[in-house]
């Protein structure tokens, strides 16, 4: 059920601020791919236009197409709503929502759109998306807690459990462990490994070695400098850009030659 | 030279006194003091009232006002006050839950400032004022409907006998209901704005409408808020004086709220005071000794129901 994202010649503005230009690029079914740069290069607002989620900010704006299996997710009568559910996403800090329980929180998504879940299919459907997540045999006995009584790691987990509870078909992940302790990061490395098997996975991070870990492609993004938009520098095999970059750029920064 | 050693070879020392700022200690100073005398406030109303009032509660019950005792006395204002101020809450909580969503997360940000000003504004019109406006305004206006509601549902016996003056304990429901429309809708609107950013994403990111985002994220975390709010609310409507005493005629109590008859206990304890000397003087008293504690226990009520789920508060 996972798809490929093509990109065409995508602005992304706040406002009248071009905040990154004219980005092409083919990211593949059912592999990871990475998005790395320095901070304000663009990445984390790039990936948010990949759900439509970059305009829920006021005044936001994108001009180009976004193809997700050839259908523009930008096309004029596409609702937002319905490309949200086709496409997940997994923010920089663990947001369970405080009110609601572990299952609540599992189940949020899919209870959206006041649809019914007989209460078997809403057990089978906790259970098979905590355990997708490597959450559930941590939580299993305490489903009726809030998820906000969690470590931040398995926040994260509770997290990504909800995002794949709705059966999407693209996971996006905006520095998903950027709060989390090294313990905690690995095991949702571990997880993303498991996650591309069934979903087109897009990370943000701001990790390279992380990056280079989970990573099939990596994409490069570069900023010019401060009010300059970001671009994509370069996007190839994760090897690729760490060994052999064909950019200068990016062959700086992964070393470390930065700025 | 480590510490441990330092500690087995000095002689027991006298334990250190750990550092206390000035700044500190004036401020806890002033923290605590105004707590205690918020407390003394308290007990010192408390006693007046109870001590005042004794002599009611123990007079011979043909002495009290009405003849028969001062419970008989007080039950039909305690339903006058209650059924007035729970009209005026039913009918204000959702209009000013709409406001504040409208203002918070519906309307242009060029919209939502001028209308939260004017809710305010709402708040600073005095309660006279809205009590001749009910007077004035309201209650001619709602003398047809109160006619037309005995015509049709006459039968139930709430609607019976329609007042044609309309200074009915209905109106005055009405009229509390505008004046504690800018409580609840301020304090709502402040706990929405105050809803995280996350939340919010979280659930569009699901999927989620912006009403559904509304119902996933801003009203669950609204909750103590809102209930906050309502309780507030429900504090001036149950004490509100003025805007009741002059709207409504009062008389006994009957079950027919669209008529006139009914009372509250503000409005009796403000028409009958300036008359009132001797046992009628610790009747009004006593009854406003009633008053507190409905008002007390409203707001145990209330906090009881904002601490059920504060596991749930995302507060920890």
């Amino acid at each position: 059920m996972s798809k490929r994202i093509e990109v065409n010649d995508l602005h992304v503005y706040y406002g009248n601020f071009l905040a990154v230009e004219g980005v092409s690029m083919t990211i593949e079914a059912k592999s990871v791919t990475a998005f790395i740069g320095p901070s304000g290069c663009g990445k984390s607002t790039f990936l948010r236009t990949l759900n439509r989620m970059h305009e829920v900010i006021p005044g936001a704006r994108v001009e180009g197409d976004v193809l997700v299996d050839g259908e523009n997710l930008y096309g004029p009568t596409v609702d937002p709503v319905n490309v949200r559910r086709q496409v997940g996403m997994v923010f920089q800090r663990p947001n369970p929502f405080p009110t609601m329980s572990i299952k609540q929180n599992v189940l949020a998504g899919v209870t959206l759109n006041s649809k019914k879940l007989s209460n078997s299919a809403a057990d089978e459907l906790t259970e098979r998306s905590l355990r997708g997540a490597n959450l559930w045999e941590e939580v299993k006995d305490r489903l009726d807690k809030p998820g906000s009584g969690l470590s931040g790691g398995q926040q994260q987990r509770l997290c990504i459990a909800r995002a794949i509870a709705i059966q999407p078909e693209i996971i996006l992940m905006d520095e998903p462990c950027s709060a989390l302790d090294p313990i905690s990061t690995l095991a949702i490395e571990d997880l993303i490994n498991e996650l591309k098997d069934q979903y087109t996975v897009v990370i943000v991070t701001h990790n390279m070695q992380q990056a280079a870990r989970v990573s099939d492609r990596t994409a490069f993004f570069n900023i010019a400098g401060t009010g300059k938009p970001g671009k994509l520098i370069e996007l190839a095999d994760t090897q690729t850009i760490f060994q052999n970059p064909t950019q200068k750029a990016t062959e700086d920064y992964v070393s470390g030659r930065f700025g | 030279m480590s510490i441990g050693q330092e500690v087995t070879n000095t002689p027991k020392p006298a334990p250190a006194k750990p550092v206390r700022r000035l700044a500190d200690v004036i401020f806890a100073g002033t923290a605590r003091s105004s707590g205690i005398l918020i407390l003394l406030v308290l007990v010192g109303v408390a006693a007046f009232l109870i001590i005042e009032a004794m002599p009611a509660f123990t007079a011979d019950s043909k002495d009290i006002a009405g003849g028969k005792g001062f419970f008989s006395y007080i039950w039909p204002l305690v339903f006058g006050t209650a059924v007035s101020s729970i009209i005026a809450i039913v009918l204000a909580t959702p209009v000013a839950i709409g406001i504040a969503l409208f203002i918070s997360h519906y309307a242009p940000r060029k919209l939502a400032g001028p209308i939260g000003f004017v809710i305010d504004l709402l708040a600073a019109v005095p309660s006279v004022v809205f009590g001749m406006w009910g007077l004035q305004v309201l209650a001619p206006q709602m003398g047809p409907v109160y006619k037309w509601l005995e015509n049709n549902l006459g039968w139930i016996p709430i609607f019976a006998q329609g007042s044609t003056t309309g200074r009915t304990i209905v109106t005055a429901s009405i009229v509390l209901a505008v004046m504690i429309l800018p409580i609840i809708t301020s304090v709502s609107r402040e706990v929405f704005l105050q809803t995280p950013t996350l939340h919010e994403e979280a659930a569009l990111a699901l999927g989620a409408t912006r009403w559904e985002m509304i119902r996933t994220a801003v009203l669950p975390f609204g909750r103590p808020g809102i209930i906050g709010g309502i309780m507030l609310g429900l504090g001036r409507a149950l004490g509100e004086t003025m805007a009741v005493a002059i709207i409504l005629s009062p008389g006994a109590f009957t079950w027919a709220l669209i008529n006139s008859g009914n009372s509250t206990i503000p409005a009796d304890i403000a028409l009958n005071f300036p008359e009132a000397s001797g046992l009628k003087l610790n009747t009004l008293i006593a009854a406003g000794l009633v008053l507190f504690v409905i008002t007390l226990i409203v707001n145990m009520i209330a906090r009881y129901i904002v601490d059920r789920r504060r596991e749930f508060s995302g507060a920890n």
